[in-house]
């Protein structure tokens, strides 16, 4: 026999029809011109998704801030100084709004009050972008790596070319992750606007993403090669002078003094294509598939994908403007000048530590003169569309 | 990722840690605390590989469910009491999430143990997440529910506002001054564990009862992301507990994380759970039982009490005077007839109480309607223009509140309110522990002991100070709270849209100036100041002027 129990009757709210939905009734603010983010001028006719979700949430004294930053440092400092970098946009050296006593909340008369607000990512991102990016990239990597391995790609390695990858791939791992954490992480609480924090968190996702691609990609090498030595990429950055110059010179990024705008100049700017393309794009890519090898190309290759189309587009917006500042240009080129004679030589000087590299496969790639002058030619061609000369360190 | 390679994947990651050889990294933030080298817990495991593909599909459920509320019409559902309040609280929220992210870099310096950047780098990616899917989140009500005003200058509501100064301390709490301070025990150890875990989750629940779905959703989704985070925290905790040194810097830190999480986070959600709220089920948990449920029992019963057997001191007496407060002094429903007292300085709309909500609070708060309910009889009572001024300038027995120069909320449980005389200027306090926080903890020393790390209370910490002297139709035209049509306002005592109910500039006009509180008591002479101190402690409850039977009501 069974019984149906009787239950109390469950207490759920109950539904109410409010009428509430756009439209529903005409008062002062109800047409569809109130429906719109109003708070900022956008930078071009149509104000984007990207800016609605990013721009002002980081606040500025210049603009609304009524009561002022409520924190301090300890030296007295609070917010986002604009003195976090020597750099300076037109309006900056204007004085912050005195409010006190009576004086009323001051709001910003001419937006955007300096020209750091003019800033605008062109990759648009925002965490809608940023995730189906990077999961696009991963999903990608894993099925290139997971069909390699089911076709026995793997197999057709000589040993060399074993040697090569487990200690020289394996080693660029650790440059990617110091750059990822210690340089765009780190400068993430760094910037004037929000804009140019999210930048730097993103440009920083792709940095780890790409370090731990390389480590996991190791690991499945690991797994998959006999006598593949996991180990040996810590060997490489620890022991090999073929990598000491560029550790050198990657350690040295972090260790710039309280400039976040030399940071993401000195890596992007420089490091970047005299170091991590000259190896990326004029090393591994034309010597792997030389060596029977494909599949590194497909996961190296989504690193130069980030810095080539993302993470040097918003670091030529960033900075190329300020080349041209209504009020700063001179102070600014001058600035960017200096960083190149300090960051230049230090650069070329461990590509050229780095040459062994190019001798040690098989199926040799092409000279290393060729890749450094590939690479240089590019770097020229970035300080162009910076709007900044090619410095005389760059003939070394 | 099978469990067992995400396992390996881990351990291999953990290959990349760095040990800085040629230059040490430049140490931007600076923190009193110490850190050895000790045996620590690992945070959670997560791997980029499984971390984009999990968030996106995340993504993906949420902005499915938002196309699914707008085709569904949810907005004719959604009560308008409830949406007003998001009004607020979604100005504010999306930047302490985005401070979250600008201070995990905070920590890579402060504490040097490179297995834990891994977790902090991606807390900061889950922060960015955060604080843009709120920012979407407030565009589609702004686009959808039937007043877009308050939404639409959203950021400049929030940073010219004092309801947003006072949310700003959950931000800048957790990127300025010392770094572990802030960055570790002020949001980590409190604001995320204690506080944003559990009544993050509460709130939604009370949205879903409002016929708002999509908050839900969202902050549900957010909410997943915070075990990594409470994770993150607990190992950094423990690494600093094993340096004797840092207890005192411990001690201090959690009493003043908490007392601030109490005063601000109890202030907000208290109010929006209990007075945003249509849902008056008597089985419905109220603001004070879900406190005592999540806060109390789940927080400080099970998370904080075992960390003392490692050398934690724990602020027992503080969160007993929190439930204290919540309980007995009724701190949430003091702050709602603040909000409501002061609608016209903000840039929503608060819905008056009515019967069913008088017995629904009576139930829950027995005692309730013998301090509240005439006021809120009388805010009905002037809520639309009729030839009086708004609530805040007329004779309804209730005192205008001094502001607490810490927490910046007013000084509502008017006994507990204390004035100390600090940098030179008189001051109120909401509580003595909101006067040790200014006079003691946020100094360069503390207790005798070196702090030259510590952060500084700073900033125009009282609103009305800026407004000194000022006609109220000019401030809130300053303050940008105008709609369209150049004078209605944008807040409004009721839920009437009709233009003729609706205040003007022109109603603000004729009322009397703003005067601040804090400039009047620093123009009081020392016995004048005595009497004041005197009288202010002998107000209340729901803001009466001492003398006229409030005492008997007091618990
Ligand atoms: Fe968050
Ligand atoms: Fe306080």
């Amino acid at each position: 026999m069974t019984t149906t129990e009787e239950r109390p009757e469950r207490s759920v709210p109950k539904p109410a029809f409010t009428d509430a939905e756009a439209g529903a009734k005409e008062f002062p603010d109800s047409g569809p011109s109130a429906r719109h983010y109003n708070y900022f001028k956008p930078a071009k006719r149509k104000q984007t998704h990207y800016e609605d979700v990013t721009v002002e949430v980081q606040p500025d004294p210049r603009h609304y801030l009524t009561q002022g930053w409520i924190y301090g440092f300890a030296d007295g400092s609070r917010g986002y100084p604009l003195t976090w970098t020597k750099l300076k946009a037109w309006g900056v050296d204007e004085p912050e709004p005195e409010r006190g006593p009576g004086s009323g909340g001051k709001p910003v008369e001419n937006w955007p009050a300096h020209g750091w607000h003019e800033f605008r990512d062109p990759n648009e991102e925002w965490e809608l972008t940023m995730y189906r990016y990077n999961a696009n990239v991963v999903r990608q990597i894993n099925q290139n790596v997971e069909n390699a391995r089911n076709a026995k790609a793997f197999d057709q390695w000589s040993q060399n070319w074993v040697r090569f990858v487990e200690r020289n791939v394996g080693a660029w791992m650790h440059i990617e992750h110091i750059l990822g954490l210690y340089v765009f992480a780190a400068n993430n609480r760094s910037g004037p606007t929000n804009m140019h924090n999210t930048a730097m968190a993103v440009n920083s996702e792709h940095k780890i993403r790409f370090a731990q691609d390389l480590a996991l990609y190791n690991l499945t090498l690991t797994e998959e090669i006999e006598g593949f030595d996991g180990a040996a990429h810590l060997d490489a950055w620890n022991n090999d002078p073929a990598w000491q110059g560029a550790r050198k010179v990657c350690e040295a990024l972090p260790a710039i003094r309280d400039d976040w705008g030399e940071s993401i100049f000195a890596t992007n700017v420089v490091f970047e294509p005299l170091i991590g393309e000259l190896f990326r794009s004029n090393l591994v890519m034309q010597v792997a598939a030389r060596n029977g090898d494909y599949v590194t190309p497909t996961v190296v290759g989504a690193g130069e994908y980030d810095f080539d189309q993302r993470d040097l587009r918003w670091t030529v917006a960033c900075f190329a403007p300020l080349t041209q500042d209504r009020e700063f240009a001179d102070h600014n080129k001058e600035l960017m000048n200096g960083w190149l004679q300090h960051w230049v030589p230090q650069c070329l000087e461990a590509a050229r530590t780095m040459q062994p590299l190019w001798s040690q496969a098989d199926a040799k790639p092409p000279r290393f003169e060729d890749s450094l002058d590939k690479a240089k030619n590019r770097f020229a061609g970035i300080l162009a569309d910076l709007g900044l000369e090619t410095p005389k360190e760059l003939s070394q | 990722m099978s469990r067992q390679s995400l396992a390996k994947a881990h351990q291999k990651i953990q290959e990349l840690s760095w040990e800085p050889v040629y230059h040490e990294p430049y140490m931007k933030y600076g923190t009193d605390y110490t850190f050895r080298k000790a045996a620590k817990k690992d945070p959670l495991k997560q791997v980029l590989r499984s971390y984009f593909p999990m968030q996106e599909e995340k993504d993906n459920r949420v902005y499915g469910a938002s196309d699914g509320a707008i085709r569904g019409n949810m907005f004719r559902q959604v009560q308008e009491r409830w949406l007003e309040w998001q009004k607020l609280f979604l100005s504010i929220i999306p930047l302490p999430e985005i401070s979250a992210a600008r201070s995990m870099p905070m920590l890579f310096q402060a504490v040097p143990n490179p297995e834990l950047h891994n977790g902090q780098a991606i807390q900061m990616i889950d922060e960015v997440r955060h604080s843009t899917i709120q920012q979407n989140l407030k565009r589609l009500y702004m686009n959808n529910y039937i007043d877009p005003a308050g939404f639409n200058n959203t950021l400049r509501n929030f940073h010219s506002d004092y309801c947003g100064t006072i949310g700003r301390q959950f931000a800048e709490g957790f990127i300025t001054g010392d770094a572990i301070t802030a960055a570790s025990i002020y949001l980590t150890i409190v604001a995320e564990t204690a506080f944003t875990n559990t009544l993050f989750v509460a709130m939604p629940a009370e949205a879903a009862a409002n016929g708002d779905y999509l908050l839900p959703t969202v902050f549900h989704s957010v909410q997943s992301d915070e075990s990594r985070h409470i994770s993150n925290g607990y190992a950094t905790l423990l690494m600093a507990l094993s340096d004797e040194d840092n207890r005192q810097l411990l001690e201090r830190d959690l009493r003043y994380a908490w007392w601030n999480n109490h005063r601000v986070v109890d202030a907000a959600i208290g109010t929006f759970i209990e007075y945003g709220t249509k849902d008056r089920r008597k089985d419905r948990e109220s603001y004070a039982e879900m406190w005592r449920r999540w806060i109390y029992d789940d927080y400080y019963r099970s998370y904080l009490l075992p960390l003392e057997k490692y050398g934690l001191v724990i602020p027992h007496d503080l969160i007993e005077e929190s439930w204290n407060q919540i309980w007995n002094k009724g701190y949430v429903h003091e702050v709602a007839q603040f909000f409501a007292t002061g609608w016209l300085a903000n840039y929503w709309r608060i819905d008056g109480m009515t019967d069913e909500d008088f017995e629904w609070f009576e139930y829950k708060y027995p005692g309730w309607y013998d301090k509240y309910g005439k006021w809120w009889e009388n805010y009905n009572r002037l809520a639309k223009p009729n030839g009086h001024h708004p609530i805040v300038a007329e004779d309804v027995d209730y005192v205008y509140p001094h502001r607490c120069w810490t927490c910046m909320v007013p000084c509502l449980v008017r006994e507990d309110m204390v004035v100390d005389q600090v940098d030179g200027q008189w001051r109120t306090y909401c509580h003595e522990a909101c006067r040790w926080t200014d006079a003691e903890a946020f100094r360069p020393t503390y207790q005798g002991r070196e702090t030259p790390n510590m952060g500084k209370l700073v900033g125009h910490r009282e609103w009305e100070t800026l407004y000194h002297g000022w006609n109220w139709a000019d401030v809130v035209a300053d303050m940008g709270f105008v709609r369209d049509d150049g004078k209605t306002m944008t807040a409004q005592p009721h839920l009437d849209l009709d233009p003729k109910k609706m205040w003007t500039l022109d109603h603000m006009r004729r009322m009397p100036h703003v005067a601040s509180p804090n400039v009047i008591l620093n123009e009081m002479s020392d016995s004048e100041r005595e009497a004041f101190v005197e009288d202010y402690n002998k107000q209340g409850p729901a803001g009466r002027p001492a003398g006229i039977g409030g005492e008997a009501l007091k618990s």
